[in-house]
């Protein structure tokens, strides 16, 4: 069938099994070199892999869970959506979640996902007790931080090239309500927005969406958001006894492609310009129900349409402390040059490394989207060569189109793990289009 | 409020699994009854931990009638709804040169779902109250010669879903006969099924408990089966018989 990531770019035809145990997972291997697959959240082609392409989704059953520690025992196609449906009316909430509910167990580790707290408390692989995954021949082998921790160090982040991950056990934290206190701080330009995220390094929650429509004195505009959970003290005295009860959001649907015209760069410079005088207009100080505070995208399925039939490409990278500023403004200066908007620009500061080829690192990420035309794929040559000026690196996650001399100049690592799979014989048993696209 | 549980035969399948869920959403503990119910401590675990309800897990073989009072015996609590889904597709080809496969298809489709809803029904009609949900198919409409051995098995639970509801109208029983037109499940997985006319297990789950709710007699998964079904119905059998379905 016809897959593609979602960012709907590059659409390839594959070989879909949908395995329902362990037996048939390790037959399923035998039919060539293979990739796993989660929910397909991810934007290009390292979920797909077009002879032999895995959903993990049956994978869906959760194992077991312990209150004293917080500690959930999930199969890898489970999806967080269905985690926190669970445990959040317990007074659980995932201690990392990305932009979207809509993705796997399987797929978190596998990505070492972010979230809005990463300056604090790292990615998700910090709170994963251990794994298990299927080697080429079909057995299992669990490993944890002390339990056979080089594949462990690689498996987390390493895209599923390290073979499908089965099962994992991580942990949630507490949480008194489902409501976020949320702060909002709208910045005139990037010093401002730097300044504001380092001035607010203890909050738990801290992102920026940044306008990247204007140039000049006001580079680098943003609306800052800082968010806690809020406990139950802080709520109005009627919510109180229902704490986790917040308001159902209605799904809307994208249920067609939009036309090209829609997202142009009068509609995005129109919508960037509302959103900034909307956001800034905004109280300094809410309660967010946590699907606005951390899913704002969620409650519109499909949104991904949006961006036409051609589909979109992301760019994410990280840029060093030190570089943050002058790379910001590098990027910054040549995407308002190039008029090609990003709709949805978001600007986080980032804490400590993980683990493998884990994406992130102390520093700045700035994640982009645009629509893909030929316009936007030199745009983001560009993009890397400034990134690479400025020691950054790339999520790959969001990439469709690096090159591999591009991902090996910005990460030494790659060559190891490229070595790893090599000794441990990985490399012909699970490929992906990203892996082979990237010569992992 | 605390529910009775309720009852599900043939719970590996996809159908039963996928119902289970449902009625678990709701609140009700659940019965589980299979082959081999090691292979469901799985679900079990997740069930429990999603929906908060009871499961429980019991061993049993359809094919053993005797055993049908045993397990029902045995059950903490009868309880307020029985579902069966069990049933066996076979392979006709077989069937027709092997006439002890086709005795284990007729039984597992017809005698042993009749047998084991019918001695639930009596001890339902005892306590005055129950509901009885019996999967046939649409098979059971028609005989075709690419199934008529599953068919004519389904046919014959089809009728005695319909005498056991006439029996217990008014009784405070109510049985529901479930046609689910082609589902895509276990039993049919590498078949080529046109996917207008095929409904996904959770489809039926769904179908089902609202089914349930409701009170109602037959229930058509997807509405499109209902008409295709009474085309097929009204064929003259002169034309029928040279036709290939
Ligand atoms: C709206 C939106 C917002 C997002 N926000 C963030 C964010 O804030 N932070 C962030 O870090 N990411 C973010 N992402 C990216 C997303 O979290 C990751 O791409 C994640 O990996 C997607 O999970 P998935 O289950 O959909 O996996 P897929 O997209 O299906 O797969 C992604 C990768 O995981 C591998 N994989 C999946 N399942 C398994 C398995 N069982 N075993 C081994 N490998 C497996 C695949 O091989 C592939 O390499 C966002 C994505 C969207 C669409
Ligand atoms: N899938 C369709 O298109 C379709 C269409 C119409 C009707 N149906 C009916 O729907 C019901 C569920 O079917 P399904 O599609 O989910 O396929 P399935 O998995 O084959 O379901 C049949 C179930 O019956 C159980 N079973 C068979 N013999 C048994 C025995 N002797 N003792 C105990 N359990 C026994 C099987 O258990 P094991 O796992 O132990 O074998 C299995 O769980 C069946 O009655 C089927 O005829 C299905």
């Amino acid at each position: 069938m016809m897959l593609s990531g979602w960012g709907r770019f590059p659409r390839q035809s594959c070989a879909v099994s949908d395995p329902r145990d362990i037996d048939e997972l390790a037959q399923v291997l035998q039919a060539g070199s293979a990739i796993a697959r989660g929910n397909g959240r991810s934007y290009g082609d390292s979920a797909l892999n077009p002879v032999n392409t895995i959903d993990m989704r049956r994978f869906g059953r959760m194992v077991s869970f312990d209150p004293m520690t917080g500690q959930i025992v999930a199969e890898a196609g489970v999806l967080l959506a269905d985690i926190i449906d669970t445990f959040l009316p317990r007074g659980w909430f995932p201690s990392v979640t990305p932009g979207t509910r809509f993705v796997t167990v399987g797929g978190m580790i596998a990505s070492d996902v972010h979230g809005k707290n990463h300056h604090l408390h790292g990615a998700f692989g910090a709170f994963l007790d251990w794994i298990e995954v299927m080697a080429p021949d079909g057995r299992i082998t669990r490993c944890s931080r002390t339990e056979k921790p080089e594949l462990f160090h690689w498996t987390v982040g390493g895209m599923g090239l390290t073979g499908p991950i089965v099962c994992a056990a991580f942990r949630l934290r507490r949480v008194e309500t489902g409501w976020i206190r949320q702060t909002n701080l709208p910045t005139r330009n990037l010093e401002e927005t730097l300044a504001a995220f380092e001035t607010h390094h203890s909050s738990t929650y801290s992102v920026a969406w940044i306008d990247c429509l204007t140039g000049g004195d006001t580079l680098g505009r943003s609306l800052i958001s800082l968010g806690e959970h809020a406990a139950a003290s802080d709520l109005a005295w009627d919510k109180r006894k229902q704490p986790f009860d917040t308001p159902a959001k209605r799904l809307l649907s994208m249920p067609v492609s939009a036309p090209a015209f829609v997202l142009n760069r009068h509609t995005v410079r129109a919508f960037n310009d509302i959103y900034y005088r909307r956001g800034a207009a905004r109280p300094v100080e809410e309660l967010s129900d946590w699907k606005s505070f951390f899913y704002p995208l969620d409650s519109i399925l499909n949104w991904n349409r949006l961006y036409g039939r051609r589909g979109f490409i992301q760019f994410q990278c990280v840029l060093p402390p030190a570089a943050s500023a002058a790379g910001l403004a590098a990027l910054l200066e040549r995407i308002t040059h190039s008029g090609l908007g990003s709709f949805l620009a978001v600007l986080k500061r980032l804490g400590d490394a993980g683990t493998g080829i884990s994406f992130p690192m102390p520093g700045y990420t700035l994640a982009l989207d645009f629509p893909v035309s030929p316009g936007a794929l030199d745009l983001l040559t560009e993009l890397d060569r400034i990134a690479l000026d400025h020691e950054g690196r790339f999520y790959l996650a969001k990439d469709s189109r690096m090159t591999p001399s591009t991902l090996r100049r910005s990460d030494k690592r790659a060559e190891d793990f490229r070595a790893m799979r090599q000794a441990m014989g990985l490399s012909s048993a699970f490929t992906s289009s990203q892996s082979e696209r990237l010569l992992l | 409020m605390t529910r009775l549980p309720v009852l599900i035969l043939g719970a590996g399948s996809d159908i039963a699994m996928a119902t289970a869920r449902r009625f678990a959403e709701a609140g009700y503990p659940l019965q589980l009854a299979a082959r081999r119910t090691e292979r469901l401590e799985r679900d079990r675990a997740d069930i429990e931990l999603r929906h908060g309800v009871k499961v429980s897990l019991y061993d049993f073989d359809a094919l053993d009638i005797a055993s049908h009072s045993a397990l029902l015996d045995s059950l903490p609590d009868l309880p307020g709804i029985a579902v069966s889904a069990i049933g066996l597709l076979g392979d006709q080809a077989e069937n027709e040169s092997d006439a002890g496969a086709a005795i284990r298809v007729m039984r597992t489709n017809y005698e042993a779902p009749a047998c084991f809803l019918g001695e639930i029904a009596n001890r339902f009609e005892a306590r005055g109250s129950g509901t009885l949900v019996g999967i046939s198919s649409v098979a059971g409409e028609r005989g075709r010669a690419t199934n008529y051995v599953y068919g004519s098995a389904k046919a014959g639970f089809t009728a005695y879903l319909s005498g056991l509801r006439n029996r217990l109208a008014g009784k405070g029983i109510h049985v529901l006969t479930v046609l689910p037109g082609f589902v895509d499940t276990r039993m049919t997985a590498g078949m080529d099924l046109p996917k207008r006319l095929t409904a996904q297990p959770d489809e039926v789950g769904r179908a089902i408990f609202a089914a349930v709710q409701r009170r109602r007699n037959i229930l058509y998964v997807k509405p499109v089966w209902q008409l295709v079904m009474a085309v097929i119905r009204n064929i003259p059998e002169p034309v029928f018989k040279r036709l290939k379905l």
